[in-house]
């Protein structure tokens, strides 16, 4: 497998890219929930909080670099056969994917930075994140928090549909192809 | 038969009373000298002051204020020997459920079961073991701290900073690590080193 995209297929380092932010942003969602449902245990919770605010921050990280790889890259044809429609509805779930990969993690720089708490975000224990600049207050803390949750239950439909077009093109190939993210569906 | 053992056995018995007796007068002459020289061992008792001040800071990573706050519930006694602080003892006891640090969420996370666990360790104490004075007004205090049913030797440092008439009060400081304590919950992101500063004010 090529380590860039092909006319055909996407290259080593999209699939990587796209896997480990699939699969720590798929992980975020049931941590996230966790650490509103822990209220009894602070502890638990604290601890959970940081899991989930470091592996925010990598998620960022990740999309930010994975966002720069596909401007610069190559896209993959679209196959023939595919409908119009079909198409369109592909590059706006995609790409409100991407958005979500962006703004989820925002938002939730945006909650540690205006919560009274002023809890620091020292990513992974290794280095400090400092807080955007904007006003502390608890009704910041919890607009922020609402839209935190809210796009993250958007994202969470949006990656169910998005897994259920792929596996739908897998097993009805005559819908159209698709440029498999899955090993054995490179092709050159 | 046993031959009894003299003290002094070129002495007889006579002169071995007269001296005696010489020695007992002798000392209790000099008695009313010493307890002159040493009034202290008649060391005053302190009850402490509701009104004293017990801070405390954590650090935290970067460049943020960290934790401040307070216990304002606090009780005990010290006895103080004026002239001689080694024979000094003191004891004080905190209220966990009483923390304070003027965020209410940050206070009440500090007395659930992830900090002080209030509920089942209410009390936080010290009691002093050994004083050793540093100075003509300072000391070092060393002690058993128990928190959270855990019970450690810390050492704090303790100068004189007013007296007058009934009142007594010490400026008290120490650095007490809480990840023995079962305290270490937010360790790194806060720091394991927890610094008093204390105000704390006795009356007879």
């Amino acid at each position: 497998m090529m380590w860039r995209n092909t006319r055909t297929a996407y290259g080593l380092v999209s699939r990587l890219l796209h896997w480990t932010v699939a699969l720590l942003f798929i992980a975020q969602i049931p941590l996230g929930f966790l650490t509103q449902a822990t209220a009894q245990n602070p502890a638990l919770q604290f601890d959970l909080y940081q899991w989930h605010k470091s592996t925010g921050f990598l998620i960022l990280a990740l999309a930010i670099l994975r966002i720069l790889w596909s401007l610069t890259s190559r896209k993959p044809k679209e196959p023939s056969g595919t409908k119009p429609t079909m198409q369109c509805a592909a590059h706006m779930a995609h790409a409100a994917l991407l958005t979500m990969t962006l703004a989820i993690p925002l938002t939730g720089w945006a909650i540690a930075s205006t919560s009274p708490l002023q809890i620091p975000s020292f990513f992974f224990d290794l280095v400090v994140i400092p807080n955007l600049p904007m006003a502390v207050s608890d009704s910041a803390e919890a607009i922020w928090s609402q839209l935190h949750a809210w796009l993250a239950y958007g994202a969470a439909a949006l990656i169910v549909m998005h897994a259920g077009a792929a596996v739908f093109h897998a097993i009805r190939p005559e819908a159209g192809s698709l440029h498999g993210m899955l090993p054995q569906r490179s092709r050159r | 038969m046993t031959e009894q053992i003299k003290p002094f056995p070129l002495m007889d018995d006579a002169m071995i009373n007269s001296l005696s007796r010489l020695t007992a007068t002798l000392v209790l002459a000099a008695a009313p000298a010493v307890l002159a020289l040493q009034p202290s061992y008649a060391a005053n008792h302190y009850r402490i002051d509701p009104a004293s001040h017990i801070g405390f800071h954590v650090g935290q990573a970067g460049d943020g204020a960290g934790i401040s706050g307070t216990f304002p519930e606090v009780s005990g006694s010290f006895d103080i020997d004026r002239n001689d602080l080694a024979h000094s003892s003191v004891a004080v006891t905190l209220r966990a459920g009483s923390i304070t640090t003027g965020q209410g969420r940050i206070d009440t996370f500090l007395r659930s079961n992830a900090v002080f666990d209030a509920t089942n360790h209410p009390e936080i104490t010290f009691r002093s073991t050994r004083v050793v004075p540093t100075g003509p007004k300072s000391a070092t205090i060393e002690g058993i701290l128990t928190a959270r049913g855990q019970s450690r030797k810390e050492a704090f440092q303790a100068t004189l900073v007013d007296e007058g008439g009934a009142r007594m009060a010490f400026h008290v400081t120490g650095d007490i690590f809480r990840m023995p304590y079962g305290m270490g919950i937010g360790v790194p992101i806060y720091s394991n080193v927890v610094t008093f500063d204390m105000q704390l004010q006795g009356r007879r």
